[in-house]
Formats: structure tokens, sequence, C-alpha cells
């Protein structure tokens, strides 16, 4: 149990929660425990073991789509609304078990690791370099993408990783950039189109400078240009690229757009591949984007409305240390406003839920629990709506209905575990002294240690971190 | 085909004769707008507009949208015809029948005062009705339901699991939606609001969705498991049915919020069929659901349908549209003054089109939000133009979309 209302700021705020036993002895410093996750590898790692690799999650979107294509083929124009949409819906279920799979396994890691800050971070920033499975081409790769991506990278720098997200399936196919052609490449000139803009633009304005960053749809337009030959091997792509494997990342030069590019009032020569990896990488040192990273992170673990101090402090550090990641988390535990003993952010639906299976001790869940579980609260993973990913405010999360699904989830939990549970004694030993006097008594006067611990669950400083 | 009225930026299309602001006199809250309902259905993502009504007579259509043109009314796959050599998309038969019905007004050209293409900031201005991103923190329907004289009714629910920034600013706003598990019981919901009393997120948020349920458990909205929670546009009816019945419970709402999403069509689009096409029917049966749920309602209730903004002319290099300025925007309903156009056409000749690539933002959806506000609920003029969207005194009213 966390003893000082550091530790509890440490396993709550910044983790996933206390299981029981965690944080029992009172040596732990609450910084170190923190500090220590920052640079190992392994704390970031799951076991991937039988899930799939980005070559076999091309394979199956290849699979995909040869079945789609028969199912569809000739008859479409004839099909009901309805028939369309089943032809359509059928063959995706291949897919979809991929994602199952992917999501069992993140929530498993998320209920057993002793690494609660690294995964947070994990889920940050896979949030900000959104691949959402809500189009059928990006199912298999949503998962894969945050393993081999940004697992893979927390302990590098924002510009590898802005770089590696870039150049993954999942982003090019997300994004619709896999088959983006210049207007005056090769490919582009005998088909008279081909420019596809939005990877630049959303890479512009969520994953680097921001919408009030200082860029205009020229340099929108541009950036698309210098990206254009930025495609994956797979379907008729792997001709042009032989020798790669399905899902490779791949240059195609002649999808690729000529000349030189001017963006952010800087010219890039025409360099083919260079050319786009060059932007990223002076987008990625840009000041708007330390600012809107620093104003994300500050946001995420402090408030809603974090303050400019802090958020300056973290800018400060992604800027001097060259986009370090683990040096700008480690400025993060450093501030005094992110240690503020009054919890100020209202947690999503999957830190609530993460957090209410730890404070059980749970380390197992059927397949089943937790994808209904995920879609009562609101937040299925690898399915946020748009580019953005998920939001970061109270005002998004605790909407009345929004409560409502979570009493109804909580007392449904709580009334599967039974009558053999102590909620009190749970609860103080995930909160420690944050638990309030109120919250005990109403506890304690529950008519059923299932209503105990729903009341528990939903309690306001449980509900925040 | 010739097609004189759209020759010309500016021509004014049938029946949206144009007033200046102010001059449409102010109106004393007169009105019950308990019973006026209004339903607000944003289509986030970014709807193609000229895909749902289609400018088949202008001479630059079938050049410009190449592969995402329509058949021409009466060939296979056709658009509905509608008049002045515009039709609907053949999946909007619902809209058709209503625009034979004189129950649907069709702004063809229409954007919220946001130029640059982020559907964030587009959706943000949308929703809060001020004049640039950020411009306020909550929601024109929100402040216009606090404008609304006390004595009437004056609360509004969102089918969404979160209440949309549109609506907020409204203390009597909520939102619902269908539950997938049991409901939780009476006797732990009053322990909570205990436990909440001192807190001034949970409490409030509690005690609204507590209110809803019961209308909804009232009206037979419990037992919907799962209905309209499935993403894409088999979702869509379930919503709309869910918005019909707790409208018109006894003692329902005056206003609904409804989100559907997944038009962002930047691949394989597709025309008569595929991708958009599939979207749009989602829409047509939702809309459809939502007359036939509302009843007696539907003769007093004004339906908007809008989008965050356009999407470019020309197909891009995938089969899809990217980002543009310009869309389409219907209102529909017993309270419409339909079967006609609203605002401006502005072509599709190469000169008209905004930065040379979208249709051009010829009507501010400011204005529609505006003038249904006024005639349908009586709100004034000047309130409109200062409280409910900042910054809007001197954008034009239209006449004649509502009956009043």
């Amino acid at each position: 149990m966390p003893r000082t209302l550091a530790a509890s700021i440490a396993i709550n705020r910044f983790g996933l929660g206390a299981r029981p036993g965690e944080f029992d002895a009172e040596t732990t410093d609450p910084r170190d425990w923190l500090a220590q996750q920052l640079t190992r590898t392994s704390s970031f790692m799951l076991a991937s073991g039988g899930l799939p690799t980005t070559r076999s999650a091309a394979e199956a979107l290849g699979s995909y789509l040869e079945d789609l294509k028969k199912k569809t083929e000739g008859g479409a124009g004839k099909m009901s609304p309805e028939a369309q949409e089943e032809a359509i819906l059928q063959p995706l279920n291949q897919l979809r078990e991929i994602l199952i799979a992917e999501i069992e396994a993140r929530t498993l890691h998320g209920l057993t690791t002793e690494a609660g800050f690294a995964e947070r971070l994990v889920l940050f920033w896979s949030n900000h370099f959104t691949v959402s499975a809500t189009k059928a081409v990006t199912i298999p790769f949503a998962g894969v993408f945050e393993r081999e991506v940004i697992r893979a990278g927390m302990t590098g720098t924002f510009a590898d990783l802005l770089v590696a997200s870039t150049r993954h399936p999942g982003m090019l196919l997300y994004l619709d950039q896999a088959q983006s052609m210049g207007p005056n490449s090769n490919a582009g000139k005998r088909r008279d189109k081909g420019l596809n803009e939005n990877l630049a633009r959303e890479i512009l304005e969520l994953q680097t400078l921001g919408a009030q960053g200082g860029y205009t749809q020229a340099d929108v337009t541009e950036f698309a240009k210098a990206l254009t030959g930025w495609s994956l091997a797979g379907g008729r792509t792997r001709l042009l690229a032989p020798g790669a494997d399905p899902g490779d990342f791949i240059f195609v030069d002649r999808f690729h757009e000529p000349g030189t590019r001017t963006v952010m009032g800087k010219r890039y020569k025409e360099a083919g591949e260079g050319q786009g990896e060059t932007i990223l990488r002076d987008l990625a040192k840009h000041p708007s984007t330390a600012q809107r990273i620093a104003t994300k992170l500050a946001r995420h673990f402090i408030s809603d409305n974090p303050p400019a101090a802090a958020v300056e402090a973290l800018a400060k550090s992604f800027r001097t240390s060259g986009g370090q990641l683990p040096a700008l988390h480690e400025t993060l535990i450093s501030l005094e406003d992110a240690w503020n003993p009054q919890a100020q952010k209202f947690k999503s639906p999957n830190e609530f839920f993460l957090s209410a299976l730890r404070l059980t001790g749970l380390s197992k869940l059927g397949r089943k629990g937790i994808v209904s579980a995920y879609g009562l609260l609101g937040q299925v993973p690898y399915q946020a709506s748009s580019p953005e990913g998920w939001p970061d405010d109270s005002a998004s999360w605790a909407g009345p209905d929004a409560v409502i699904k979570r009493v109804e989830w909580a007392q449904a939990f709580a009334d599967r575990l039974g009558s053999n549970i102590r909620p009190e004694s749970l609860v103080r030993a995930a909160l420690g002294p944050a638990l309030s006097a109120v919250t005990e008594q109403s506890i304690a006067r529950a008519e059923s240690a299932s209503q105990g611990l729903t009341l528990a669950l939903m309690s306001p400083e449980f509900q925040r971190r | 085909m010739t097609f004189p009225m759209m020759t010309r930026r500016g021509a004014l299309i049938a029946g949206g004769a144009m007033l200046l602001a102010g001059s449409a006199g102010a109106l004393t809250v007169s009105r019950q707008a308990g019973d006026r309902k209004f339903v607000l259905v944003i289509l986030r993502g970014a709807l193609d507009g000229l895909a749902a009504v289609a400018p088949y007579g202008d001479s630059y259509y079938r050049a410009v949208r190449g592969g995402l043109a329509l058949p021409s009314a009466g060939d296979v796959g056709g658009v509905l015809p509608l008049a002045d050599g515009f039709g609907l998309h053949p999946n909007l038969a619902f809209l058709h029948e209503q625009w034979k019905g004189g129950e649907l007004t069709i702004l063809p050209a229409c954007a919220s005062p946001y130029r640059e293409r982020s559907h964030f900031d587009a959706q943000d201005v949308l929703e809060t009705g001020a004049a640039e991103v950020f411009g306020a923190s909550d929601g024109w329907l929100g402040r216009a339901l606090t404008a609304l004289p006390p004595e009437l009714k004056r609360d509004a629910v969102a089918i969404s699991g979160s209440l949309p920034l549109v609506l907020r600013g409204s203390a009597s706003a909520t939102s619902w939606a269908p539950s997938l598990g049991p409901s939780a019981s009476d006797d732990t919901l009053s322990r909570l609001m205990d436990l909440y009393a001192g807190d001034a997120l949970l409490g409030p948020a509690l005690a609204s969705a507590i209110a809803t349920n019961s209308i909804a458990s009232a009206s037979g909205l419990e037992g919907m498991e799962g209905k309209g929670r499935r993403g894409g546009p088999g979702a869509y009816k379930g919503l709309a049915d869910a918005a019909a019945r707790l409208l018109s419970a006894e003692g329902g709402p005056a206003a609904a919020v409804l989100s559907f999403d997944g038009w962002d069509t930047h691949a394989n689009q597709g025309a008569a069929n595929g991708q958009l096409a599939l979207r749009l029917a989602g829409l047509d049966t939702a809309l459809r659901a939502l007359r036939r749920g509302l009843g007696a309602h539907w003769a007093k209730t004004v339906v908007a349908v809008v989008t965050e903004f356009g999407r470019t002319v020309a197909e891009n290099g995938t089969g899809g549209t990217d980002h543009g300025t310009g869309s389409a925007a219907f209102l529909l309903g017993g309270a419409v003054s339909g079967g006609k156009f609203g605002g401006d056409w502005p072509g599709l000749a190469p000169r008209a089109l905004f930065q040379g690539r979208d249709l051009a933002p010829a009507n501010d959806l400011r204005s529609v939000f505006m003038t249904v506000l006024q005639d349908h609920w009586g709100l004034e003029r000047d309130t409109l133009g200062r409280t409910v969207f900042p910054d809007a005194g001197g954008v034009r009213a239209f006449s004649g979309l509502v009956h009043t």
C-alpha cells in the first residue's frame, strides 16, 4: 500500500494504479520508482507471442482483400445497400480476430505490469500517433504499430519516433499515403491525378506543429508532394519493389513528385526518399512542435489546463535535449505541479478500467468481458474515431451518460466478484492516504460487499488521478 | 442543358431571398419552444456535398468530378431530380420524398466561418458558433437554450456517450446512449449522489443522467441493448430511433443532437455505389426513422443536417476527395417551408472555386442556424448575433426557411 501521498501519486497519477501488495515497502522512493522505468527498454515491452508481425499483418490484409474481391465482384451495383454492407463486412471477421487478440494482450499486460508509468507513456504516445482500426485496411496493423513503433521508440528521440511512425504500413494506410502520387511523377503523369494530402496534413496539424503552429495550405501540399513515393509492399506495389516482403516500407520512385520543395520557408532539394525524411526531422525540432508536445504531456499528467510554467519547462527540455524522450519524461516527474496533492485529472475509461482490475488483483479476464467492458465504457482500444486520437479532458469523458455507464460496469463487475471481498481494504491498498473519510464511511455503510466496491470504484478519488 | 441561374457568382436560387441584418425586426418570444423541436445532425468527417446534392446540370460538373460524377436523372444509378439542374444522390430517396412534399430545403454551398482544413478546428467552429477557432468554450445550441425564457421547455439531449461541444453551456443539456449492461440500482445511485455532494463535476453529471434515464425508461428505450452502438452507417438508424423516442416522450426535451461519423472519404469514395453511397443510405434511413418516430411532433420539428466543411471538387489520386470548404446543408421537417433551395450557388467554374479547388462557401452556416432559432423558437435577432453567435451581428439572415 502506498503509505505517503507522494507514493499514492506516483502509482495512481503516473501509473496504472496499485495491485494488492504493490508499493508496500516503505523504503521505495516514489520518484526513483518512476525514473527507473524510463531508460529500461524492457519497461516498455509486452510479451508478443502469438501476435502478428508487420509482415504477417500485411499477409492477413492481402488475403482479406482477395476474399472481399471475390464476394463483391461484379454484382455490387445490383445489390441492395444492406447486401452490399454484408458483403463488405463478412470477410472482416478474419481481421477482427487479430485486433481482439491485440486488445486482450495489451489489457493483460496492463493488469500485471510493474512498470505502470512506462505503460502510461506508451498509451500517451500511441494516442499521439493514432493509427485507428476504424478502417478495414488498418485493423491488422493498429496493434503491431504500437508494439513495433511506439514501444520500441520510447527510449529514443521524438524525431526517430516520428520517422518510424510515418514509414509504418499502419500509418501509411490509415492516412491514405500509400497510393499518393505526384502529379508530375512517372505514374502520376500517365494517370493525370494522384496527390493525397491527408498524411502530410495530419503530421503538421496533429503530430508536430499543431493547427496554430504556423503552416499554410501551401506547406501541406508541398510536404505531401515530398512524401509521394512513401508506400508499402503488398498487392500491386510488390511488382515495383522486387524482393520486398509484404508490409515492408518501400520508396516508389515512379510515384515521387520530382523537384525542390519549400516547407515552412525552407527549400528541400530533390533527394527521393530522403527529401521527406529531412522535412520530418526539421518538423520534429521546430519550436512549435516542442510547444505542442509539452502542452499535451502536461495536459495528460497534470491538469486539463496545465500551468504555463510547467509547459515551458517541458518545451525547454524538449528543445535542449534534441527531443530525447527519456529526458522529457524525467523533466515531467521533476515538476512541482505534477505532484499537486489534489488530483486534477478525471481518468479516461481505459485508465479507470485497468486501475479497477488492478485494485482487485485480477490478472486474467475473459476476452468477451474485456471487449464488452471497453465498449460499455466508451473507449475500445485502437478505435479512436479520428487521427486526433482520444480526447484528454474531463468534459469529454465525464458526461452524464459516460458516468452512468461507469456505474453500470462497476456494479456488474463488483457483483461478479461476489461477497468474498473487502472493499474498504482494497481501495485503501490502492489509494493509501488519498482515500477520504467520506468515501470510507460510505463504503462502510454499504448494504453489501458488492455495493461497497461499486461505491469505492466510483468514488471521486478513485475516478481521478 | 443550359443553366442560366448558375452562371454568375451571387445568383440567387429560388426562395433564398436575403435580408440584411436587423431588418427582420425583433420578434417577441411568444412561441412554445417546448413543442417546437429542433434536431441537429452533425456529419463528422466532412461530407462531400457534391456527392449528396449533385449539380449535374452545371456544364463543368462531369469534367471536374471525373469518376465521382453521378449519372443523370433517369439513367441507371442516376440522380433523383430536384430542380435547376440539381439532383440528389440515388440513395437519398427519403429526402427526395420530403422535397416533393415541400418539407426539405437544401442549401448546396454552405460553410462555417472557418477557412482552414482541420476537421477538429472546423468542428470546434461549427459547434461553438464563434467566428474563429477556440473563440468560445461552449456551444451555440447550449447558449440558445439558455437564452430561452425559463418558462419554456429548454432542455436537450445528445445521443452519445459524452456531451458534444455544441450543447455545452446549457445546464439542462444531457447525453444518453443505449446501455449494453444491466442498469444501475437506484439505491447505489442515491448513495453515489450523496458521495458526490461536493463534487462539481460528477454530482451534476450523475444527476442529469438519472433524470434522462427516467425519461428513457418511461418511453420504452430500456431493453434497446446494444442497438446503435455498432460503428458505421448501420448505426445511424439506432441513434435516430433513440432521439425520436426521447423527443416525443411526455416531458421530452426540446432539442436533440446526433453525430454520424465516417464521412472522411479520402480514398475509394465511390459514386452511385461504394463507401459514401452506403453512408448516404444510412443517413436517409435514419432520417426516415426520425420522422416515423416523431409521429405528430414532426409537424413542428426542424431537423438541420450539417457537416464541418466540404471536400475538394475534383477527385484526388486515390479515388476520393480531400478536405475542402463549401458543402451542402439540409433543413427538413414539418416546420420547414421546403421544396426549394436556399442561399447562393457559386457554381463549379474554375474561377468560382475557392482557392481554385473547393466549392466556394457562398453561405454562412451561422445564418442558417440563426434563421431557424429566430423563426422556430422566437429568439431575438439581437441575442442571436451577440451571445449565441458571438460577432455575428453583421451576418446576413435568410427568410422563409421555416413556417413561423
